[in-house]
């Protein structure tokens, strides 16, 4: 005999209804029982990352012997090897990390602002910004410093993202795969734009100097700004939180007192300045923060504290992997990375849009 | 969801408002019915334009170097035109276009390939007609490939569809500009021209053919107006109202292939042009059947490029010009029509 009505204790013990969240938060948010632990997978990386780097730094067309290199450094007599590591080698390998790294931070911070999985800095009209922002101020004030450059690149690469946000206000969250679409035309505006101008004034070499990422260029003395992207990523990690927060909407940032304007704008302002840098240093890479956000999430889910070391690690680990591809594919020749990234980031890229939830 | 296209909306001239429209909105009324007379009007004076600006007394040297120009021209407006138009009809939808989904950058990398197995060296000494006609058996195989593989997935998700055709494009790009690296690093410079367009460097080799081939599909194509106004209600009541629809498609896919083709060995890829064409004749048309519609987008296409090339070669100077700006307005016009479908749909 029941204490009470049939229709009482099934009201009770109902499960209640679950909106139906799409397939893929799902995947990111619960961590199956048997997770990796991030600090088995970073270790992992860094070892990795480890060989690559004695991968990267042993590449090139100088004869070069780590024996006669140590010599040197020991003696403190500067010989053939050691200044060839010390002046081309080394530099190049540091900029390549600092620059995925970068790029990786970059791209998680802007997915998260956004809310979309589908962004990165080139498909928000902050690269392609950037490269113009630098145009203008060469051509304007040739004699301008890096520094003055680089700062002009960032507030272009701020105004770009302000017009890019304001024009997908209008579109609903629903259809997150028209974000990275109009992203992508609108980039392709503004390049259309800097190619206009850089045709007029033929200029167009040192524009492509800019649009393709190589580090062929990369000596010592000509990367350093890009230290300062290392800086950026230590302030990422440190309002890590907040940014989380941001990234799962609205109404809860405003519930637990996150100003989300605030957070916003300090995203926007670290995507633009990280743009400009890696613009001005090496030039413009696609697809890495796409990439590797997307592959992180996959594995570790979306509590950026706990994931964006690993995004920095396999950022620096992908830039590092193509470059030596890109050197080693046709030796003595080299290929850009950029170009070596366009292919394998369209191929990841496709890989993700065909099996991401419809929208449906 | 398959978009409706944007109808024009003819106001009715009745005889109680006559009085309060002026002359010019009268000549405007009379102008907008007519647009073939009128698209025809203009690319007759652009032609004009185009051959006499600037020539300073030398005809004898000037006319047939700018006559061959002007038919390069009209060649690529029509095959542009034309093919987009088809594709519209084809997926039942104003937006897509076969260069937005990748598909001249698909010609560039075949391109490139042919280089990479065949070497240089020999690529170079195949005659130019026998090497385009193998580009374009090659163009057709690989253009129901990717036609399959981008529409088997439900093409109900159109932004889906439209970013996985994007990206495709950027892969073949990227792939393309990967090969000219690894034939000849020296080389590449002149691989990496041939991959932009160029409305003012024209390949003249290719005009003989590339005209006989204009003819031959503006008879099939015209053959097949009727059909493709049917096709316009849809894949189920196209099928229903009697006709082959595997058939018609798979000849439009044909004729789309064979005009790409055509287009992009004579100026390189471009990728908005044929959606500014497109949007501008579905304004402009009177009327929404393909007899008329086929016709005035080869126009307004010739006229953007033959009025746009006299201007920025002659009047402004920067020859090179006319690709950018023409890719500057077709990306508004893409943003606008996704903006505008977007409000649509709400």
């Amino acid at each position: 005999m029941p204490l009470f009505s049939r229709r009482y204790y099934d009201m009770h013990t109902a499960s209640p209804k679950i909106p139906r969240v799409s397939k893929k938060w799902q995947q990111h948010d619960k961590p199956s029982k048997a997770a990796i632990p991030p600090w088995l997978i970073n270790s992992a990386s860094l070892v990795v990352m480890g060989l690559l780097v004695l991968l990267s730094l042993s590449i090139g067309v100088a004869d070069f012997s780590w024996s006669g290199m140590l010599q040197g450094l020991i003696s403190h007599s500067a010989n053939a090897d050691s200044s060839l590591m010390l002046v081309s080698r080394l530099p190049r390998t540091i900029a390549i990390i600092l620059t995925g790294i970068a790029m990786a931070v970059a791209g998680m911070i802007i997915q998260v602002v956004l809310k979309n999985r589908f962004v990165e800095p080139s498909m928000v009209g902050a690269t392609q910004s950037a490269a113009l922002g630098l145009l203008v101020v060469s051509l304007l004030f040739p004699a301008s410093t890096l520094m003055v450059k680089m700062s002009v690149a960032t507030i272009t690469a701020v105004l770009g993202m302000m017009l890019f946000m304001g024009l997908i206000r209008r579109i609903p969250p629903t259809d997150f795969l028209l974000i990275p679409l109009i992203g992508i035309v609108f980039g392709g505006i503004i390049e259309a734009v800097t190619t206009f101008i850089a045709y007029q004034t033929e200029t167009l070499q040192m524009l492509s100097v800019w649009q393709f990422g190589d580090f062929s260029s990369v000596l010592a003395g000509r990367y350093e700004l890009l230290w300062l992207t290392g800086g950026l990523c230590v302030i990422a990690y440190m309002i890590a939180d907040k940014l989380t927060i941001v990234g799962l909407g609205d109404n809860i940032a405003l519930n637990l007192g996150i100003s989300k304007r605030q957070v916003t704008w300090l995203g926007v302002g670290m995507v633009a300045m990280m743009s400009a840098m890696v613009v001005v240093t090496v030039g413009m890479i696609p697809f890495i923060g796409l990439i590797v956000p997307n592959i992180v999430s996959r594995i570790m889910g979306d509590k950026l504290r706990r994931s964006l070391p690993a995004v920095a690690l396999l950022g620096a680990s992908a830039v590092l992997l193509c470059d030596i591809i890109g050197r080693s594919i046709r030796y003595p020749f080299e290929v850009p990375v950029a170009t070596v990234f366009g292919v394998v980031g369209t191929v990841v890229f496709l890989w993700l849009l065909l099996r991401a939830p419809s929208e449906a | 969801m398959p978009l409706p296209f944007a109808s024009h909306v003819t106001s009715i001239n009745t005889d109680s408002d006559v009085c309060s429209y002026g002359k010019l909105t009268r000549l405007w009324q009379a102008l907008a019915a007519h647009p073939l007379l009128v698209a025809s009007t203009i690319l007759l004076l652009s032609a004009l334009l185009f051959l006499t600006l600037n020539v300073n007394g030398h005809w004898d040297f000037a006319l047939p170097l700018r006559g061959k120009k002007l038919l390069a021209l009209m060649v690529v407006g029509y095959a542009i035109g034309v093919s987009t138009l088809l594709f519209q009809t084809l997926t039942h939808n104003p937006i897509l276009t076969p260069s937005l989904l990748g598909f001249d950058s698909l010609y560039v990398l075949l391109q490139s390939l042919l280089v990479f197995f065949l070497g240089a060296i020999s690529f170079t000494s195949i005659n130019p007609i026998a090497k385009f006609i193998l580009e374009v058996a090659l163009m057709f195989g690989a253009s129901l490939l990717l036609f399959k593989v981008l529409f088997s997935k439900s093409s109900q998700d159109l932004t889906r569809l439209i970013l996985v055709g994007v990206i495709f494009g950027v892969l073949f790009r990227s792939l393309s500009a990967l090969i000219a690296r690894l034939i000849n690093p020296d080389d590449f410079v002149v691989v990496q021209a041939a991959s932009y367009a160029q409305f003012n460097t024209i390949n003249p080799q290719l005009l003989g053919i590339s005209i006989a081939i204009c003819i031959v599909t503006a008879w099939a194509i015209w053959r097949w107006r009727y059909q493709c106004d049917v096709l316009m209600l849809g894949k189920a009541q196209a099928i229903n109202l009697g006709i082959n629809y595997q058939r018609l498609a798979f000849g439009l896919l044909t004729l789309i292939a064979v005009l790409v083709a055509t287009a992009t060995a004579l100026v390189g890829p471009v990728t908005f042009f044929g959606l500014l064409v497109c949007a501008l004749t579905n304004r402009l048309a009177s009327d929404m059947t393909h007899s008329q519609r086929l016709i005035l987008v080869s126009l307004i296409a010739m006229i953007c490029l033959v009025l746009g090339q006299a201007l920025f070669e002659q009047v402004l100077g920067m020859a090179g010009v006319l690709s950018v700006v023409i890719e500057l307005a077709g990306g508004l016009v893409f943003l606008i029509l996704i903006f505008m479908t977007h409000r649509r749909r709400v």
